[in-house]
């Protein structure tokens, strides 16, 4: 599916490129021109979180680099867990360019998981930009693992995890423990990773993970103390859809590594497909920016020459790292791909998924 | 250690930083003063103005906007009985009493001058905390925090009003509605009933609206004078800072509740100023009359709520976990500025952490100077006609509400918690209670399902729960002999000399409507009950056993009504409190429709045209003022609102209208 996906999307970019090269052959016709325009960027979460966070500071570039320097104002929309903006986008956004959408992984995973709250349609839409983030598993010392290759010592363990909630971004960890075989005793309520990493620290967990500029920010000094031990990262996709380790922690394995490690063969089945697809949506392809439906195809190319533009911005690249880590963001090919892994689960897969949530876990997304 | 104490210090004391921190001052006081607005919307204002510059005087701005507004929200508290943001709600029940006998100044700047206070005895009490807070906070596991929670429901004793019985109906009231959403445990929604707005839970500015503000509203246009009886202002703002320097140990030791559980991530800031005022209520002895306006009952809560924001900086800069919505505020301003928290803020960066914590005790000196210098010219809104000012606080408190999600969703819950509060307020069953509840009712359920999930039932066994057990019984014992009361003892004796029918038939008809009431709350328990009987075990042991407490304290209520002897302290109805020199008053009902009306005109026209219309309507037909008086008000009101709303790039709720037509801004 992701191939053909993203044949699809590539043979679009061709298209958009042709456009514009037609487009730059023909100046009588109209170019997409924001002059005196104000372009809001709906965020459909509260203020001071990561997406707001993100999007203000990617806003000023966006207006410098779109051609007029339109005003671009971030506006928050949030409820629901970002279900009420993105369906207000979805209900009302004109395909003017006037209006754009950043989604995050957790736009992404109630419209994977079927929500009933969900009323848009990722494909209805038109990708522009994706920002990829990273996090890192990490186990405590009592757990008798000390370095990575320790970490079979993990099986046939009580482990426990501090876990903002089962349909939250923590579903990615569990389906990543489950696939590994790990014994782990989830307890919700967690108000933030924050507040799991304290529990960690208090050695109420023994297992927790957290995002990477997080990770380098909190949890380093206890690697450091010997009171915690990394085991693995979410690793990142490349422009193919292959995940790869992540280029922040290149010491660190990857999932896929850790089970061959362990089980003595690549992951594969229903359980890796579901948490490939979440964990794509929810960190490879966290923040996206999206046009709403029938934005034209030259629409598409002005908002992705923006970023290109952006990205080669010098201002942008010194300050990028400090406020939003070291994962570069992407458009193009590389969102296109992203994109189509982030915004695609296998019907059969999702209904695993949604059975293991209810079965296990009480969660009931019909309710 | 102190030569990266002074060289912070140096830092702060430059033109510079103090510049940018004024700017920051300003525009968070300009924001703060409104209600509803908060450290929230400074930052969208601000966020564009952060690119370029430098690190140190951009954190002096963002510093300056956090602190003041738990300043500035004071004035709606004061002023118009209008809980300005969570940390002023327990401001309201006594400085609105203060503001309606004339001395708005006198508790404006006594709440001023606690908060600057307050302010500055925070920073001193962190400037020593912030070296051993890792360890300190790290202590307080999920069973410290639950018992915590527990320490914050036994003020319901304190706050119970007259009968402990109603006061305990009403915490189980709030724990129920604050249970609405999602379950901590199990993420099932309980008592959402489909709707996509119950999802997320009730707004606790909603809540804090609707008990608070809506029913002083009504209250107000039913009397129809100006808010400060007698239309003159009494004794002036000297008398306020003189009040703090009186009771100078009540407010050092308030500053300090209030930097110690700010500094507590996962309480949150909301119920500090609840804990400083029964504390408070606890306390004094000196001829208290907490509840009917007592200088004391505005200190507390105000020097507690400033300390806070400094407590709440601790677990921001060590551990990345803001500590309410302000802090998640200053925290997305860090990150923006490329400053990660973590250990390193008391190690190689504990020069910027002290940077912080000085900049903010002067941020807070220079917000309250400054608003003391507001207080008097502002403290003259009180002696407005109040048939002049209500549609302006009808707008305000809509205004507000709509902050929460944007929605018209949101003036529709804050109607029908109005109409709660209103009767509420006349059958004596005490708000804050409810407000206490509500605000621990998420607390209390996760941290105790945590803190059995980790330790097990043993929890109750460590040392630190143990302590705060301690505490909590003392509390409670101190709570049993004061209680604050909203009633006078001269207004009950009034009461009582009413109240002399005898016998169930004769009780039944003499308290009716309290009757009745009881009833509703009896019936909402009941919806509860069989809600929670859908979940799952871990889902509904919580709304389960809340509930049946609920129903149980109710029918004990409605016992008492029905089969108590005359003169009950459970029975209790402010319309038999009518005086023989009490002026004629207007319709409750009369009132609530008019607060009605602009809810259901925006349902059908979108909120501005309804705030033009409605302005207009309530300006002619209620307040009978010229044509060019109406013009002058409903042109400055709307003007007003949609400057601000541009400003801050805000939509307004639309209703029927904005789903069938595509309108431009402000329309849409």
């Amino acid at each position: 599916m992701t191939v053909t996906t993203h044949t699809r999307r590539g043979a679009l970019g061709v298209f958009a490129a042709a456009a514009t090269a037609f487009a730059f052959a023909a100046p009588a016709q109209a170019q997409v021109d924001f002059s005196g325009q104000t372009i809001e960027w709906i965020i459909p979460f509260g203020t001071g979180g990561g997406s707001d966070t993100w999007a203000r500071f990617n806003a000023p570039f966006l207006s410098r680099h779109l051609p007029g320097n339109p005003t671009v104002v971030v506006v928050n929309e949030p409820g629901g867990g970002s279900t009420r903006g993105t369906n207000l986008f979805a209900q009302r956004a004109r395909a003017d360019g006037q209006t754009i959408l950043g989604t995050s992984g957790s736009t992404q995973f109630p419209y994977l998981l079927g929500d009933p709250r969900v009323r848009y349609e990722y494909q209805d839409w038109s990708v522009v930009m994706v920002g990829p983030t990273g996090g890192v598993a990490y186990v405590s010392p009592s757990t008798g693992v000390e370095s990575i290759d320790d970490i079979a010592n993990l099986q046939g363990q009580r482990l426990v995890y501090a876990s903002q909630g089962a349909t939250s971004l923590d579903l990615v960890p569990m389906l990543a423990f489950k696939l590994l075989g790990l014994d782990v005793n989830y307890v919700f309520g967690f108000g933030g990773r924050g507040d799991g990493r304290l529990a960690f620290e208090r050695g109420e967990v023994n297992i927790d993970y957290q995002t990477s500029s997080a990770f380098i920010g909190n949890v380093t000094p206890l690697v450091e103390e010997g009171k915690a031990v990394p085991i693995m990262s979410w690793g990142v996709l490349d422009e193919d859809g292959n995940p790869q380790r992540d280029p922040t922690f290149p010491d660190l394995p990857i999932l896929e590594e850790v089970y061959e490690a362990m089980h003595g063969e690549a992951p594969s089945g229903p359980m890796y497909d579901a948490y490939k697809a979440f964990n794509t949506a929810g960190f490879a392809a966290q923040k996206m920016v999206v046009l709403p439906e029938g934005a034209s195809d030259e629409l598409v190319e002005t908002y992705r020459q923006a970023w290109r533009d952006v990205f080669e911005d010098p201002e942008y690249q010194e300050s990028f790292e400090a406020a939003l880590g070291s994962y570069g963001q992407v458009t193009d090919r590389g969102a296109d791909a992203l994109f189509a892994a982030g915004t695609n689960i296998d019907p059969e897969v999702r209904a695993m998924v949604v059975d293991m949530l209810s079965d296990e876990y009480n969660v009931r997304l019909g309710d | 250690m102190l030569d990266v104490f002074l060289s912070a210090l140096a830092d702060i004391l430059t033109v510079k930083h103090i510049g940018y921190m004024m700017i920051g001052v300003v525009v968070g006081l300009m924001i703060g003063i409104f209600p509803g607005l908060g450290g929230i919307a400074g930052l969208s204002l601000m966020i564009p103005f952060l690119y370029g510059m430098d690190t140190t005087s951009a954190l002096a701005m963002l510093i300056g906007l956090v602190a003041v507004i738990p300043t500035s929200d004071t004035f709606a508290s004061v002023l118009m009985g209008i809980p300005g943001s969570s940390a002023s709600q327990a401001t309201v029940l006594d400085g609105f009493p203060m503001a309606k006998r004339g001395e708005a100044a006198r508790a404006l700047s006594a709440a001023f001058f606690a908060s600057l206070t307050g302010g500055i005895i925070g920073a001193v009490v962190l400037t020593g905390f912030v070296l051993i807070a890792r360890p300190v906070i790290l202590a307080f596991s999920s069973a410290e925090l639950f018992m915590l929670s527990v320490f914050g429901l036994s003020m319901v004793g304190v706050l119970a009003g007259k009968s402990l019985v109603k006061g305990v109906a009403a915490c189980a009231l709030g724990l129920i509605i604050g249970s609405i959403g999602g379950a901590p445990a199990t993420g099932e929604f309980r008592m959402v009933f489909g709707v996509d707005y119950l999802y997320d839970g009730i707004p606790l500015v909603i809540i804090g609206l609707g008990l608070f503000a809506v029913p002083e509203i009504i209250d107000l246009l039913r009397r129809d004078r100006s808010i400060a009886e007698g239309a003159k202002l009494g004794s002036g703002w000297l008398t306020g800072i003189r009040d703090v320097a009186r009771n100078w140990w009540l407010t050092l030791r308030c500053s300090g509740i209030g930097a110690l559980i700010g500094a507590i991530p996962g309480l949150g800031g909301t119920v500090v100023d609840w804990i400083a005022y029964g504390h408070a209520v606890q306390t004094v002895k000196d001829n208290p009359h907490f509840g009917r306006g007592d200088v004391r009952g505005v200190i507390a809560p105000e020097s507690a709520n400033n300390a806070k924001e400094g407590g709440g900086l601790l677990p921001t800069l060590l551990f990345g976990i803001p500590g309410g919505g302000a802090m998640a505020v200053f925290l997305g301003g860090m990150v923006l500025l490329g400053i990660q928290p973590g250990p390193s803020m008391v190690g190689s960066n504990l020069d910027l952490t002290y940077t912080i914590i000085w900049s903010l005790a002067l941020a807070n000196v220079l917000g309250a100077g400054l608003c003391i210098l507001l207080a008097v010219p502002i403290s003259r809104l009180t002696l407005i006609p109040f048939r002049l000012l209500a549609p302006f606080m009808i707008v305000v408190i809509c205004f507000a509400a709509f902050q929460a999600t944007r929605t018209l969703d949101d003036l529709i819950v804050l109607l029908a918690t109005g109409v709660l509060g209103v009767y509420m307020r006349r059958f004596g069953w005490p708000r804050p209670a409810l407000l206490i509840g509500f605000v621990l009712a998420t607390q209390a359920e996760t941290y105790l399902y945590q803190a059995v999930q980790f330790y097990g039932w043993e929890f109750l066994t460590r040392t630190g729960v143990m302590i705060i057990i301690g505490i909590t019984a003392g509390s409670i014992w101190l709570g049993l002999r004061a209680r604050v009361s909203e009633v006078s003892p001269e207004e009950v004796l009034a009461l009582e000399a009413r109240d002399d029918a005898a016998g169930p038939a004769a009780n039944i008809r003499a308290r009716a409507p309290q009757i009745l009431f009881a009833l509703v709350a009896f019936g909402f328990f009941s919806v509860g009950l069989h809600d929670a009987l859908q979940h799952s075990f871990l889902g509904q042991v919580f709304p389960l056993i809340m509930a049946s407490a609920g129903m149980l304290f109710t029918a004990l209520v409605l016992g008492f009504l029905i089969l108590g002897k005359p003169n009950h302290a459970v029975s209790s109805d402010t319309e038999h409190l009518e005086r023989p020199d009490a002026e004629p008053q207007r319709s409750t009902l009369g009132a609530l429709a008019w607060v009605a009306s602009l809810v259901a005109l925006t349902a059908v026209v979108g909120f501005v045209t309804a705030l033009v219309v409605f302005f207009v309507a309530f300006l002619k037909i209620r307040a009978r003022a010229s044509w060019l008086m109406t013009l002058l008000l409903t042109g400055g009101c709307t003007g007003f609102v949609l400057t601000l709303a541009s400003a801050l790039n805000m939509r307004f709720p639309g209703g029927l209208l904005q789903e069938l037509y595509r309108l431009p801004w402000p329309f849409s």
